[in-house]
């Protein structure tokens, strides 16, 4: 089933002469306010809206000990209200000026983002700039917030056993980092978590220099500038930020195995996730390398997993790679496939092994590293379509330790790597030591 | 995440048109040498094109026993067509970078696709291969049933979709909208490739077809490009039809017993067609009852003061035969009876006394308002247009939406919510181990 690109080669030299400039060089501004805090500006006039976006350099990895879920539950208690707009008017001013918002939280960043006509721009600034020093928090708020978060969790994790295998498997994957813990937290500390914990861990970390501001859309970089500097640069810093320090994760010496059974699952499903660098972390062009590796190896119809699992050996249903390279510290390179019906899960973990080690061992050829470049490269291009994407893009990137220019060098850098290069990364990153292995199986329900 | 709004609550949910007030878009409407229409709205920024169409013709039109041959051809457009084979057919589409997807609701069987402007000519080749010529043969057949079956068995204990289809089935039972949309395991494994050429010929007609374009291409090109995908299609295939949809009357409960923490509650009852003469006022009743927004009274009564839930909403859903209100949420079980209790109260109130003009404004001024959002981007400003077009509301729609929202009084909002509010009658399916309910 080696279908050899045999026109595809052709296709690719015209490419690679004809790729006029970069898909992202589309005039991305940066600068820094006087407080510290950073702004990203992406133009996008095609419609009269705007993304607006305030990141904080603050997530789960970053909770003192016992109180995992209190940055996420902190995101839920930013709109419980300020002296100058009480409980309810911060969704109120938004959705009655047409505009839509929601937040989220992550490992590394806590984000709250407004969209919006373009001509509301310095409403969002002012309620966002609001909230980021003047939050007022009453029992009669947080109480009932702190069962929606636990809702929240219900429904997003307990009630989903792919989801407590998740949770599970990055619980072994990282040892002693905290990314370990899940960030809407573990549910004997949510529950525990008070309305000091919230104002405490606030003002730890919420302040302008430990935020970026990304605004997409229909505005000029001056016109950013100006609004920026009335309703941001004004803002006096409560601390100053420092860097942040996590426990490193000692050398994998051990394959770790999570087998869960659920009788809600009633088909099996096999999960693997392999300790790897991230953009933030890797010096060098690795994570470059594992992008491109989780494509060749399992990320669409061409891919080793694909032709070799479901199509030639017809053992698995769907089998792909994916890796995350976004977090600050680390990031994660994992497979996923179910087997077919009637075929063993065993079997295709021992299919799948066999795949990786074939990899490892003989590298990647130039026609996959091409395809995969060229549909890589051809992301990029579709990105452009979305501005809240865009802004989602550069925001995590600053988030977490990135720039702009980093951002913006990605294809380049894309555009240079050779087969040596993938080979390298596979080798590096695909050691069973620093793996957990997750299997999800059907099973009579539990003995309570 | 803050607020899982409007999460998918059915699977079987039209995406409705309610467009806004849309900026400055122009809307072309292209009609190519051999007759087949487009909308189409040229934005030359950046290089790509973003063509979705749809062919009146769903699941709902499965034939007896084949449940899911419609869901069943969604997967096997990108598996061979012409003279290529499915390995052929999917290497050139990987080389090409495009994105190409369908799929089938109960009324509409609709596609999706994406291209570099670059690769414009050999993608649109592709497209017009699986349009007009897929071929099922037994090697990818095979392989996408055995994807199916598994899918299948997993929607079996999926707690969404058991709530969702246990709803059908009180409120539609007998209906063609209370079939297994995407099949099950014995109708999935009988289904042959003579099976999915007659569907292929059912659904892919001239008559039927609904194309919007948006993006780097202009008239004339598309105009071509129009002939060449869709002018070889039939004009008509046999008639067929599904008759109109009688909702049950409830109320009923039915719980279905599942070991987890939170149950999931689906409610609902009759709802109006969207060719309804009150149906600007019956949505902005709808938004402020139970829409995505923290305003709504659901979300405030239930979530905001009592923190029961993580999201809930209400809403209507005008279907082709069916017009259904309809709602969910989660919430843990021993608080099920509780948060059901509130869901009438609220709904009751409403009937009774209508929103305050307040409330009424400050939902015309977020609909009018946020219309814009769902217009800035090629592949949503296509949805839109699609979406308009299915429901037949005009090339004009984009600019009167927003007036038809503004003109929505007071008075026509209670008298919505006095008509189609029914808490007394609500249809109601439960998933979990729920405490309180009867």
């Amino acid at each position: 089933m080696n279908r050899v690109l045999g026109p595809a080669a052709a296709f690719f030299l015209f490419l690679a002469t004809i790729i006029p400039a970069l898909a992202l060089d589309i005039g991305v501004s940066a600068f820094t306010l006087k407080n510290g805090m950073e702004v990203v500006v992406i133009p996008d006039r095609r419609a009269p809206v705007v993304t607006h976006m305030v990141w904080y350099k603050v997530g789960s990895a970053d909770e003192p000990q016992g109180k995992s879920g209190i940055a996420h539950f902190l995101e839920h208690l930013l709109f419980k209200g300020t002296a100058k707009y009480p409980p309810g008017e911060f969704d109120r001013q938004v959705s009655r000026n047409g505009g839509d918002g929601n937040a989220f939280t992550s490992t590394d960043y806590t984000g709250y983002f407004q969209r919006i006509a373009k001509e509301r721009l310095a409403l969002v600034m002012e309620l966002e700039a609001d909230r980021m020093q003047n939050l007022i928090l009453t029992d009669e708020n947080v109480l009932p917030e702190l069962n929606v978060v636990q809702e929240e969790r219900r429904e997003r994790t307990d009630n989903d056993p792919s989801s407590l295998l998740a949770e599970q498997m990055n619980a072994a994957l990282f040892i002693a980092h905290p990314y370990r813990k899940p960030v809407i937290g573990w549910m004997s500390e949510v529950v525990q978590l008070t309305r000091e914990d919230a104002l405490s861990f606030y003002r730890a970390h919420y302040t302008p220099a430990n935020a970026i501001l990304v605004v997409a859309g229909d505005v000029t970089v001056d016109e950013v500038r100006t609004l920026a500097e009335t309703y941001y640069g004004s803002l006096e810093n409560s601390f100053t930020p420092t860097p942040r320090k996590r426990t490193a994760e000692p050398t994998p010496i051990a394959a770790r195995r999570i087998v869960m059974s659920d009788p809600r699952t009633p088909t099996p499903v096999f999960q693997r996730q392999y300790l790897a660098p991230s953009y933030p972390s890797d010096e060098g062009h690795t994570a470059e390398a594992l992008d491109v590796l989780a494509e060749i190896l399992g990320g669409g119809t061409q891919s080793r997993f694909y032709q070799d699992l479901v199509i030639r050996q017809k053992i698995a249903a769907y089998a792909g790679s994916w890796y995350s390279g976004d977090a600050a510290d680390y990031g994660n390179f994992g497979f996923y496939a179910a087997p077919n019906p009637g075929q063993d899960i065993a079997r295709l973990e021992t299919a799948i092994d066999e795949v990786v080690a074939r990899l490892v061992k003989e590298g990647v050829t130039q026609a996959e590293l091409d395809l995969t470049r060229n549909k890589l490269l051809a992301d990029t291009v579709y990105a452009l379509d979305s501005q809240a994407a865009l802004a989602r893009m550069f925001g995590v990137a600053l988030s977490t330790g990135q720039s702009v220019a980093d951002v913006l060098g990605w294809e380049g850098k894309i555009q240079k790597l050779t087969v040596d290069d993938i080979k390298a990364a596979a080798v590096r990153v695909l050691d069973i030591r620093a793996s957990v292995t997750g299997i999800l199986l059907p099973a009579p329900a539990p003995q309570n | 995440m803050r607020n899982l709004f409007l999460r998918p609550l059915l699977f079987v949910l039209l995406v409705v048109a309610f467009a806004r007030p849309a900026a400055a878009i122009d809307i072309q409407k292209v009609v190519s040498p051999l007759g087949i229409t487009a909308w189409l709205v040229e934005d030359r920024t950046i290089p790509l094109i973003a063509m979705q169409f749809s062919f009146r013709s769903g699941g709902a039109f499965d034939p007896p026993g084949k449940d899911g041959v419609t869901h069943f051809l969604t997967g096997m457009l990108d598996e061979g067509a012409g003279t290529m084979d499915s390995a052929q057919f999917q290497a050139r589409r990987e080389e090409l970078a495009f994105k190409m997807g369908y799929d089938a609701g109960f009324d509409f069987f609709e596609g999706s696709f994406q291209t570099l402007a670059r690769n414009a000519g050999p993608s649109f080749e592709l497209l017009k291969l699986a349009v007009n010529s897929p071929r099922f043969d037994p090697e990818p057949l095979e392989r996408v049933r055995q994807q199916f079956l598994l899918g299948a068995r997993d929607d079996s204990e999926n707690p969404d979709r058991i709530a969702s289809r246990a709803w059908m089935e009180a409120a539609l039972g007998g209906h063609p909208y209370a079939r297994a949309l995407n099949g099950t395991e014995p109708t999935i494994a009988t289904v042959t490739s003579a099976d999915l050429a007659a569907a292929h010929k059912r659904i892919f007609t001239r008559k039927t077809l609904q194309v919007a374009v948006v993006g780097d291409i202009d008239p004339q090109t598309l105009a071509s490009r129009l002939d060449e995908i869709f002018g070889g299609l039939p004009e008509t295939a046999p008639e067929a039809d599904i008759p109109p949809a009688a909702v049950a009357a409830g109320p009923s409960v039915k719980v279905i017993a599942r070991d987890m923490p939170q149950s999931i509650i689906v409610f609902g009852h009759e709802g109006i067609l969207r060719d309804d003469k009150d149906f600007f006022p019956a949505f902005v009743m709808s938004q402020i009852l139970g829409g995505g927004e923290a305003a709504s009274r659901l979300t405030g009564e239930i979530r905001e003061k009592r923190g029961l839930t993580y999201g809930v909403g209400a809403s209507l859903v005008p279907m082709a035969k069916a017009g259904l209100f309809l709602g969910s949420l989660n919430t843990r079980n021993d608080k099920a009876g509780e948060a059901l209790e509130l869901v009438k109260t609220v709904m009751a109130r409403m009937a009774e006394e209508g929103p305050s003009q307040q409330e009424l404004d400050e939902a015309k001024t977020y609909l009018t308002g946020s219309y814009a959002l769902r217009f800035d981007s090629n592949n949503k400003i296509a949805g839109q247009l699609l979406g308009i077009q299915q429901q037949g509301l005009g090339i004009d729609y984009v600019t009167r939406r927003n007036g038809l929202i503004e003109a929505v009084t007071l008075d026509q909002v209670k008298a919505q919510a006095r008509r189609l509010l029914h808490p007394d009658r609500l249809i109601v399916t439960v998933v979990g181990k729920p405490e309180g309910v009867q």
